[in-house]
């Protein structure tokens, strides 16, 4: 089979999968009770009929579901991502205003978690069952098991009431700093307390997982051979024991660059970062529909991405991959 | 035409002293940026298209009414100097400011007004609509308005504050489609603060309006609105001085007591006179036993208030002993009391005929909860508990707001927490959830319960149009009297938010609209 033709089946999949998640979660967020115009009301305090019955009919929400699901879908194709109801604004631009702030916060929790989370499972692999070991193994297990809010609550206590070092949320000072310069600082200072709760819950999981896959490979009998052929044991350990220690780490690292877009909800609440995990669950609460729907969408492209990603880097790691 | 003289004499005092509590601070200072919190975001800050609470925050700062109401609920001069109503409560006399600008820079005239109340409240204000339907404004003057009734509508008076009756600008919304004006995303207004910034997910920018009719006034430069999502951070906010101003549900009420302690914050529950909040749970009235009159006073004889208040609460509450609110002037605690007594609420259910079984059970109902928080899940687990005592069990339905409002709004529920604004007057706020033409299913903030007696929707009837005050107190005693005797839901405590805030703001409460009046005359004392 040629490289185009495997291409154009992967575009097909891609897009059967991405028309099967739109319809799904259209047919899933319509099953939830009550409707935009009810989470209105009962935040207003008041429902007069002829109130309500204007604001069903403006957002189109009087026609019948599969209307609503075509004229949806119709709009998808033409890369609309429709109007929110509640915001009273287009949804691309909501999501798009989002975006950078997220994929700031979770690129930069990605990163630190995946680099500080090699090095340190490299070094307990080496160090096995000295106290090295058990201190990294202890500190990701505490980071793992607790709750990610928790633990952001905490750095805010110390970190910014306590020492007062940095700001304890938002994505900007009250009064942004004159220059760019300065203005870019700022935000790296707010960048630092969600990256960093957000990325030791992953730090856990790579360290743990590359420890594991590291040991397991050291003991091979290629590893016993390049000792004999006499390499340094620092190439050893690089070009030979992690690389191949790497291949479960980057799977998961994918599933988790998949998740990018999304995952970062509670981060996103507690240090008031205005991302779009947050616009998510708001819409999910205040049932906007077009939003949420728009946001399910972007997620699902981001995923079938960084699954291709995954599986270029993984041919990179082990080229025995590409070629199977 | 006749004035009225209560009116009119507290029309001069507001005049001459605009804001009763700058006496205690004479020196007021120019300046300053004043950091408040918001939670949720609003879907919108125009007056009157949007009347959601995190919409009220910002938008009374931008828009104004024709009056504003002090603690107690007495009409105070705004947009309108002075105003008169006729003997027979038909017509209403309006006096404006002379010399008041809309943002924009056009002048604001008596057509501004016309058009608000006949065209633009009378579309699209959820509330308001039936109100103003009743009254047809007309011009004398670019200075004077009259409103003419057919029947005397009592509470009028008391409905022309900025939540209710917001001004809006005719030159902007007249003969266009109100919810789809391009100039909704930027409102203008005649307030102290003119709307500057919206950046979503992050803060309202509000700047000093420099042409504000109040001369010398606003005194704070400009306020943000900063929209901070998690309780526990808001809260962290008002600590470090980053936020100076919260209020309502902002805080969870277990912090109140530990910022209350702070030497840099104060706490204030006066400032609700006119939204008057009462929570209560509603006995969905179509399903037995919660038909039955001794049933619902054996939940009300079954619930400890006091606890209610003082545990669930901290004390941020008053025990309701009615549908009226007591901050209101037609408040009457001489009602049938329900004082906690488990055995009395046994004896009523024995009477009734449901017997413990081998279980010590009586009764199964379920109680949907209101889904606003720690407290009120508190709240439902203290019912169930206190329930169980006296043999009802209890299985608590939890949701979320889209949910609950659909299951209330279709009768799908045997027992639902609630709280509700009652208002500054009784027929606007109170009624609507006892008469018998409010039961309508598919809508909410009515008669959910289905409650019917043909008394007390004569009475109400009667008190809309009796135009005497003193009068109008005789009709709600007795309306007080029926309904508490007949316990159509089960009220529980009047809510006393706290608005938290930083001791160098002053002037924060000044009148019954509390945290939701203009704040012409907040302002801050440097560091």
């Amino acid at each position: 089979m040629g490289r185009l033709s495997r291409a154009l089946i992967w575009i097909g999949k891609s897009l059967a999968v991405l028309v099967a998640i739109v319809v799904l979660n259209f047919c899933l967020i319509r099953l939830a009770p009550g409707d935009p115009a009810t989470v209105l009301a009962g935040e207003a305090g008041a429902s007069d009929p002829h109130v309500l019955a204007e604001i069903r009919q403006q957002y189109g929400l009087d026609r019948p579901l599969p209307e609503q699901l075509a004229i949806y879908l119709r709009a998808v194709v033409s890369l609309d991502l429709g109007f929110s109801y509640r915001n009273q604004r287009p949804v691309a631009d909501m999501i798009l205003e989002r975006l950078p702030a997220t994929l700031l916060l979770t690129g930069s929790a990605f990163l630190f978690a995946l680099a500080i989370g090699i090095a340190l499972g490299s070094a307990a692999a080496r160090r096995v069952g000295r106290w090295v070991d058990s201190a990294i193994s202890v500190a990701g297990l505490v980071f793992y098991a607790m709750p990610i809010f928790w633990i952001g609550l905490l750095f805010v206590l110390l970190f910014s009431v306590a020492l007062g070092w940095l700001p304890p949320f938002g994505m900007r000072s009250m009064i942004p700093p004159e220059g760019a310069a300065a203005r870019s600082l700022d935000v790296a200072a707010h960048l630092v307390l969600p990256a960093l709760t957000l990325g030791l819950f992953y730090v856990a999981v790579y360290a743990r997982l590359t420890r594991s896959s590291m040991l397991e490979v050291q003991h091979y009998d290629y590893i016993r051979t390049a000792r004999a052929k006499g390499l340094p044991e620092g190439r050893i350990v690089r070009a030979h024991i992690l690389r191949n220690a790497l291949l479960p780490v980057i799977t998961i690292a994918g599933i988790q660059a998949g998740q990018l877009v999304g995952g970062a909800i509670v981060v996103e609440t507690v240090f008031a970062w205005p991302g779009i995990g947050r616009l998510a669950f708001d819409g999910l609460l205040q049932r906007d529909y077009n939003l949420l729907l728009g946001i399910f969408v972007i997620c699902s492209v981001m995923v079938i991405f960084f699954n291709m990603l995954t599986d270029i880097a993984l041919s990179i790691a082990d080229p025995r991959i590409g070629a199977s | 035409m006749q004035f009225r003289r209560s009116f009119l004499l507290t029309a001069i005092v507001g005049c001459t002293l605009p804001a009763g509590v700058m006496a205690a601070d004479p020196q007021p200072t120019r300046g300053g940026t004043l950091n408040s919190i918001l939670w949720p975001e609003p879907p919108g800050l125009v007056l009157g298209l949007w009347v959601n609470s995190p919409t009220l925050l910002p938008a009374t700062k931008i828009y104004e009414g024709l009056l504003s109401y002090d603690f107690n609920l007495n009409p105070q001069p705004a947009l309108a100097r002075s105003w008169e109503v006729s003997a027979d409560g038909l017509t209403y006399t309006f006096k404006l400011q002379p010399g008041v600008k809309w943002h924009d820079g056009k002048s604001f005239t008596a057509d501004d007004v016309v058009f608000t109340f006949n065209e633009f409240l009378t579309q699209v204000h959820p509330r308001s609509r039936t109100v103003f339907q009743r009254t047809r404004a007309s011009k004398i003057d670019d200075e004077t308005v009259v409103f003419k009734l057919e029947k005397p509508f009592a509470p009028l008076i008391r409905s022309f504050d900025a939540i209710g009756g917001p001004i809006v600008p005719a030159h902007i919304y007249k003969g266009t489609d109100f919810r789809n004006n391009p100039h909704n995303a930027h409102p203008i207004g005649t307030g102290p603060f003119k709307f500057a910034e919206w950046q979503r997910g992050q803060y309202i920018h509000l700047v000093r309006n420099d042409d504000y009719w109040r001369k010398g006034m606003p005194y704070l430069d400009e306020i943000y609105y900063r929209l901070i999502p998690d309780s526990a951070s808001r809260a962290l906010a008002l600590e470090n001085g980053q936020a100076l101003l919260a209020t309502q549900n902002d805080v969870e009420l277990a912090d109140v007591g530990r910022l209350k302690a702070m030497p840099h914050l104060a706490v204030e529950t006066k400032g609700w006179e006119w939204g008057a909040p009462i929570s209560w749970m509603t006995f969905n009235q179509r399903r037995k036993p919660l038909d039955d009159k001794r049933f619902r006073k054996a939940v009300m004889y079954a619930l400890d208030r006091n606890f209610i208040r003082d545990t669930i609460f901290f004390g941020l509450a008053k025990v309701a002993t009615g549908p009226i609110h007591s901050s209101s002037p037609f408040y009457d605690a001489n009602v049938p009391k329900y004082e906690y007594d488990p055995k009395k609420a046994e004896a009523l259910l024995d009477e009734m005929g449901l017997k413990r079984d081998a279980n010590g059970l009586r009764a199964n109902i379920k109680l949907l909860g209101l889904p606003y928080g720690e407290v009120w899940n508190r709240f439902n687990e203290y019912v169930k508990q206190a329930l169980k005592r006296v043999g009802i069990e209890v299985t608590i339905e939890s949701t979320d707001v889209a949910g609950w409002g659909d299951r209330i709004r279709n009768w799908d529920f045997d027992l639902a927490v609630t709280y509700l604004t009652t208002l500054s007057d009784p027929v606007l706020g109170v009624a609507r959830s006892y008469i018998s033409s409010n039961i309508k299913k598919g809508m909410l903030f009515n008669n959910e319960s289905g409650y019917s007696n043909p008394k007390v929707d004569e009475l109400f009837a009667k008190s809309e149009t009796t135009v005497d005050e003193a009068e109008r107190k005789k009709i709600f005693s007795e309306l007080q009297r029926i309904l508490v005797d007949d316990v159509p839901v089960a009220w529980t405590v009047e809510l006393q938010w706290p608005t938290i805030y930083n001791k160098r703001l002053h002037n924060v409460i000044i009148n019954g609209l509390g945290p939701n009046s203009t704040f012409a005359e907040v302002y801050l004392t440097p560091k």
